[in-house]
């Protein structure tokens, strides 16, 4: 029988959910590090043991976690987070050119072979590596060379929230910045490209079709299809099928194309999932309902998922990063809202329930499965 | 031995309980504080002042003796109180919210 294990993320610390493959019934473990904001708490592929979490405050800055044990216990390791050679300036709020100071890591993406290789995307946007388990980061300059310049904050901060390695190529990396847009790399890091046409950012951006500078949410990938990317944007919700080289809009019949996640399914590629959100200024759900929708075709026709989901009075948000699956023969569907709510479909998303009502509001949502 | 006083969060982080208690050498200045405080404790590394600059952080604050030091210079002795042992250096994370 598997271990089914979420690693939940919060405004004031992070919690491990535990079931069995049935995941019906739940423990609840935590705070870990009560009082800390955890952008990110996650496991690495090839040693599930291996976790590490990014803890940040407004007080204390970044620190940063590493647990070889499953998150029973934890040891600090590096939290410097330099960057490369004199950091240059970025746009700011005003328009005026501001200089590049870190804040905290928002995402963390293991090397799927590695437990000591990990990538950390950080506010303010840039791309950091490890290759010694943590103790220290090393910035990938290359990338705020396109166009740094011209990279603004969100309403969230300068972040790099996505971080996706891909399968077939070690080489391949693509990263999405709010608000920059999206990037790929082809030689491990070294250059990079934006890779954002066929975005238009009517309202955001002077130039609709700006090579940067668009507010891209997050990204995600099958990893039996590497070139077909789904992303949900600002406003859109879009696809590439040429690894980013252009997009197109699959918002379909949405209710709303805002939104902040998204995910495909663990066993169909053509199976993706979102949480519309009413718009920019409403981070709610549109008419007070919590309603997944899931494409089955890759986009354009959506279904919204509903059983079990409050369908009234309810104004809770779903983080970029509060959105997982599980691998499991029923895909398992999980995400986290800003009311501090876990949710878990084990079949899906045709049914959903809740793991946990009441835990300060989610940021970060990750599921391992143990053997 | 000088006394320290750390925040909840940074005694969790720290593993510690109660105060601080370091070696320091004269002169005794809050910078010559917190190089011990960091070297006796790395994982503090960052959580008072910047790794890179030294700058305290902004919502960190310096108390000893009653006075507001966090806007001292770093390198002036702290007061004779604090390099005697008698009270501690109190790092204290300041009010900031609603």
């Amino acid at each position: 029988m598997s271990e089914v294990r979420v690693l939940v993320g919060t405004r004031k610390g992070a919690f491990v959910l535990r079931s069995n493959e049935q995941r019906k019934d739940w423990t609840v473990e935590g705070p870990h590090f009560p009082g800390w904001e955890i952008y990110h708490i996650t496991g690495t592929p090839s040693n599930p043991n291996r976790l590490y979490a990014s803890q940040t405050s407004d007080w204390f800055g970044q620190v940063m976690h590493r647990s070889d044990d499953g998150g029973k216990t934890w040891e600090t390791v590096g939290n410097e987070f330099a960057y490369d050679g004199v950091p240059g300036t970025h746009q700011f709020y005003d328009g005026t050119q501001h200089p590049w100071e870190f804040k905290r890591v928002w995402h963390l993406e293991p090397s799927p072979t590695d437990p000591d290789s990990v990538y950390a995307g950080v506010e303010d946007a840039a791309l950091f590596h490890t290759s010694d388990g943590g103790k220290t980061w090393a910035e990938l300059p290359g990338l705020r060379d396109v166009k740094g310049h011209l990279w603004q904050p969100g309403a969230g901060g300068m972040c790099l929230h996505t971080i996706i390695l891909s399968p077939d190529d070690p080489n391949r990396i693509f990263v999405a910045i709010s608000a920059a847009g999206a990037f790929r790399t082809d030689d491990g890091g070294a250059t990079w490209r934006p890779v954002n046409e066929g975005l238009k950012s009517d309202y955001e951006l002077p130039d609709a079709a700006a090579e940067v500078g668009h507010c891209v949410h997050s990204i995600a990938m099958h990893p039996s299809r590497p070139n077909i990317l789904f992303m949900q944007k600002h406003w859109d919700v879009m696809r590439s099928d040429n690894g980013g080289d252009s997009w197109h809009e699959i918002s379909g019949n949405l209710p709303s194309d805002f939104g902040f996640p998204i995910a495909v399914h663990a066993h169909e590629p053509e199976t993706i999932y979102v949480v519309p959100i009413t718009s920019d200024s409403h981070h709610f759900p549109p008419d007070g309902k919590l309603r997944v929708y899931r494409s089955r075709s890759g986009g354009n026709e959506w279904e919204a998922l509903t059983n079990g989901l409050p369908q009234s009075n309810c104004y809770v948000n779903v983080l970029r990063n509060a959105l997982a699956v599980d691998p499991l023969d029923s895909c398992g569907i999980y995400f986290g809202t800003t009311g501090g709510q876990v949710y878990v479909s084990a079949d899906s998303g045709d049914n959903w329930m809740p793991i946990v009502h009441d835990l300060p509001p989610v940021l970060s949502v990750e599921v391992q499965i143990l053997q | 031995m000088i006394l320290v006083t750390l925040p909840t969060h940074l005694r969790a982080l720290a593993q510690v309980t109660g105060q601080v208690s370091l070696e320091v050498a004269e002169p005794v200045t809050q910078r010559a504080i917190l190089d011990a405080l960091e070297a006796a404790y790395p994982m503090l590394r960052g959580t008072i002042r910047d790794t890179a600059t030294k700058e305290r952080r902004p919502f960190i604050r310096f108390y000893a003796d009653g006075e507001d030091l966090s806007h001292e210079p770093l390198d002036t002795p702290v007061p004779v109180v604090v390099s005697a042992g008698k009270q501690p250096f109190r790092i204290i994370g300041a009010m900031a919210g609603g």
